[in-house]
């Protein structure tokens, strides 16, 4: 029963059999690749997860280029080249994605910074001296404790 | 103590700042899903295809270095939206006298043919591309894409939607530059 659960709920995986290539290296390099390019179509899906017909079409142009003696980099280049950064799943760091990659460290910087003031600024603040009760209110004290 | 009174209104702030983000964003026509291009201002990348009308040769590269502008269109004939910029395309070409080379992408030729018979045919040259190869080499994300490759051959305008008047003007403006 567990099993029967296991191959139904089996994650999405759209590679196809006959897509696949016989050396299992090159087939090993595509699923990296596949996993980290995005399907242009589907908004936020890998073409490796993706049924789309141009998902297909995308993993069988990097399986032709794998077979054609690309390198990985290679590979994602001639995807750049053709669908543009938004391929990537992954954004490349570059003058357009500075705040992409630094905004989030850059809020956690700016936040420390003003809690560290803040906590400096509490410490600095002396605590009031107290002066001795008088006379007439440690008589009114003594009178509520009923002493 | 005054800035710890400015401190309240940091949240009604962040308000202001997200409703401006999403005000601008539903106004100015802002489409976050869209992929843009990374075709344009490249080579226009290798146009062979099988021909699609018996008796005429095989489409090659070498129509998009005419000398003039081409446009190359991307349909399907169980596309809808390629019904919708139809009528503009034929405009194109029958007022303009604009070079309109069609590619059925993952069509039948004969179903591609028959679609044109019935609607008219708008294009100079006609091929298909049954498997989706060509169009991946062309950066292609489905149908109906739409290309403008200049005299030079570099690619000009690259749309991922039918074209609507909007598109035809642009079209229309590099195409009476380069011409």
């Amino acid at each position: 029963m567990l099993l029967l659960l296991a191959l139904f709920t089996w994650p999405a995986f759209a590679v196809e059999p006959r897509e696949m290539l016989t050396d299992p290296a090159l087939e090993a390099r595509a699923r990296e690749i596949g996993r980290t390019l995005r399907c242009v179509v589907c908004q936020n899906q890998a073409i490796d997860d993706s049924s789309a017909e141009v998902a297909h079409d995308m993993r069988r142009a990097v399986r032709e280029r794998l077979v054609a003696g690309d390198s990985d980099a290679a590979v994602y280049e001639f995807m750049v080249a053709r669908y543009g950064d938004y391929v990537l799943l992954k954004p490349p760091f570059k003058a357009g994605t500075l705040l992409l990659w630094l905004g989030g460290p850059l809020v956690l910087l700016i936040a420390g910074a003003a809690l560290l003031v803040a906590a400096r600024r509490r410490r600095a603040v002396p605590i009031p001296a107290t002066e001795p009760l008088s006379a007439e209110e440690q008589r009114r004290l003594d009178a509520l404790l009923g002493r | 103590m005054t800035s710890n009174r400015l401190l309240f209104l940091l949240p009604l702030a962040t308000l202001v700042v997200m409703a401006g983000f999403f005000g601008w964003s539903l106004l100015s026509g802002r489409d976050p899903a869209a992929i843009g291009s990374a075709m344009v201002g490249k080579p226009a990348p290798r146009l062979e295809a099988p021909s699609l009308r018996a008796g005429e040769p095989a489409l090659d590269t070498a129509l998009l270095k005419s000398g003039k502008p081409v446009l190359v269109n991307f349909f399907a004939s169980w596309c809808t939206p390629c019904l919708a910029e139809h009528p503009l395309l034929l405009r194109l070409k029958e007022r303009d006298g604009v070079a309109i080379v069609g590619v059925a992408w993952k069509n039948k030729p004969e179903e591609a043919r028959a679609s044109l018979a019935k609607l008219g045919d708008p294009f100079t040259r006609a091929g298909f591309d049954l498997d989706g190869k060509l169009a991946v080499d062309w950066g292609l994300s489905g149908v109906p894409e739409t290309y403008l490759i200049d005299a030079n051959g570099i690619v000009r305008l690259h749309f991922r939607a039918p074209i609507g008047p909007r598109e035809l003007s642009q079209i229309l403006a590099l195409v009476k530059a380069g011409s």
